[in-house]
């Protein structure tokens, strides 16, 4: 894990170290509840890069998962590719365990749109078929485009429809808000959460 | 030879690099910098997982036509490139030129504007002649992709870009590694492209070894490496080895007496590489004579990385192919709003 470079313009501080931690706490909560009412024992817990992968980390920890983290890239998913060309820093996809007739909880930090997880679906029934999937997110805001909803959030922001928010870490986590960065004007937004 | 052969690296650059620095064809690694080779390793690296995957496809180039233009035989380049192109979800078309068109008097030129008629958006090039990839990106429509596979003696990037990366896997980088390349120098297209690869991004020393027959002129000078014709002297302390394949087919006079003659000068033995740094991997591009560049027992030895280095050359082409396809689709997008009445006539 690299420390995370400053990423994004204006940027202020949303929510800081302790109230993340907290809503992580809580969605390891909900998660637990919710896994064991459709009786997954040992689920597989895959954290989308870079972001969900720190918040995956955590849950994987509170919830003394046993099987290995895994975590997706989507870049060679993403929906934008045509329009604003290939992401610079891709990391290889890695899942430890094969997701056949397991069930998944599929980890972000930050749901907007729905694109990434949509690309997220489709990177993981490229690997196999699960037997469930669900989606555990840190923050949940506005703006979806596509019909995704998540099963566990962590806090919901209130945002303008062009601020930015953005995952901080790998440690401590903090959540940042702020106008986009000059140059790629809303561009990453599309997929990006 | 075709007269637009480039000789500069500058004049290389400049048809291969969009105005931002953007790889648009890939047909020569001369003039391109350490920064943009590292950043197809770097990118090669994150299509390696595509391999573990049930389903081996990714998105990337669905909708793209890749074309692979084949005026020279070979199974191996032609073979992985099609799978590189599959694997990024691109229809492929595999065209035999010498049993085709050109057969009946059709040239070059025509048959480049009927593919582009038919909406090809990459085409990837073997030629015999140097500089055959070259023109092709120079005569090639402005949205048309162009990647080297081989051309003649002159360059052939992606085995090269494909042996920096299985170098860069075993030893970490490159910085002070010593690195020998055995065989034909004078006829190979993959040593030229590996020298300049290799001094790009900055090893130690290149040593090349052979007998003087296939070894250019003032190598040396030209080059930028250390020129050895006894096989022992040149394989001391190295880190690795790169064998290159007797191109028969390309040696139209006198060069080697026999190839009996040549193992027992400039073979690799097992008593031959234990004079070699204890890490050294041996590499070869394919096909492997076997009792003429090595002997079996190294080819399949522990040191060889060979299979490896086919692996790895999917990973690399994929980057490089999707490089392209990337430039290309900015360049349609900007095309088409500077345009957008032309963009849907095209």
């Amino acid at each position: 894990m690299t420390p995370n470079e400053p990423p994004i313009a204006n940027t202020a501080l949303f929510r800081d170290a302790a109230a993340v931690e907290t809503a992580i706490a809580r969605m390891s909560q909900e998660l637990q509840a919710l896994l064991r009412a459709r009786g997954a024992t040992s689920a597989l817990m895959i954290g989308i890069h870079t972001g969900g992968v720190w918040v995956a980390e955590r849950l994987h920890a509170l919830l003394g998962l046993t099987e290995p983290l895994g975590h997706l890239d989507i870049s060679f998913y993403r929906d934008d590719f045509t329009r604003i060309g290939m992401h610079p820093r891709v990391r290889p996809s890695h899942l430890p365990v094969a997701v056949d007739d397991r069930h998944v909880v599929l980890v972000d930090d930050v749901l907007q749109s729905g694109r990434t997880i949509r690309a997220a679906l489709n990177v993981l029934f490229d690997y196999g078929r699960p037997a469930s999937v669900l989606l555990a997110v840190l923050a949940e805001r506005g703006g979806r485009e596509l019909p995704i909803e998540p099963n566990v959030v962590g806090l919901h922001a209130d945002l303008a429809p062009g601020e930015h928010l953005k995952l901080a870490g790998p440690d401590p986590l903090t959540l940042h808000r702020g106008s986009p960065p000059a140059g790629r004007s809303g561009g990453s937004e599309a997929a990006g959460s | 030879m075709i007269p637009n052969s480039p000789s500069q690296p500058a004049q290389a650059a400049a048809l291969q690099l969009d105005a931002d620095g953007n790889l648009k064809h890939f047909l020569t690694l001369d003039g391109l910098d350490r920064a943009l080779l590292t950043d197809i390793l770097d990118r090669a690296e994150g299509f390696l997982g595509v391999a573990q995957q049930a389903v081996k496809k990714v998105p990337l180039c669905r909708g793209k036509i890749i074309a692979n233009l084949f005026f020279e035989t070979s199974t191996r380049t032609r073979t992985t490139f099609e799978l590189a192109a599959k694997r990024l979800s691109a229809d492929v078309l595999n065209l035999n030129i010498s049993t085709s068109a050109t057969a009946k008097g059709e040239t070059l030129l025509d048959t480049l504007r009927n593919l582009e008629a038919m909406h090809v958006d990459m085409f990837v090039v073997r030629h015999a002649d140097s500089g055959a990839a070259h023109f092709i990106a120079t005569h090639a429509a402005p949205s048309v992709a162009v990647i080297n596979a081989g051309d003649g003696c002159y360059a052939h990037p992606t085995q090269a870009m494909l042996d920096m990366f299985t170098i860069r896997a075993h030893k970490g980088g490159f910085a002070g590694l010593t690195v020998a390349i055995i065989g034909d120098i004078l006829h190979s297209r993959v040593a030229r492209s590996q020298i300049t690869a290799l001094n790009t991004l900055g090893v130690a020393e290149v040593r090349v070894i052979g007998p003087s027959t296939l070894i250019p002129a003032r190598a040396q000078q030209a080059l930028g490496v250390r020129v050895f014709h006894d096989l022992r002297a040149g394989l001391r302390g190295v880190d690795v080895i790169i064998l290159l394949r007797l191109q028969h087919e390309r040696m139209t006079g006198g060069f080697l007496p026999s190839e009996h003659e040549y193992f027992h000068l400039f073979g690799l033995t097992e008593k031959r590489l234990s004079l070699a740094a204890p890490d050294v991997i041996v590499m070869h591009p394919g096909p492997i004579n076997r009792g003429v560049e090595m002997d079996s027992s190294v080819a399949d030895g522990e040191r060889s990385v060979i299979l490896e280095q086919v692996s790895n050359g999917l990973a690399v082409r994929m980057a490089v192919m999707s490089m392209c396809i990337s430039t290309q689709n900015l360049w349609l997008r900007a095309a088409g709003e500077t345009a957008p009445a032309e963009a849907a006539d095209a």
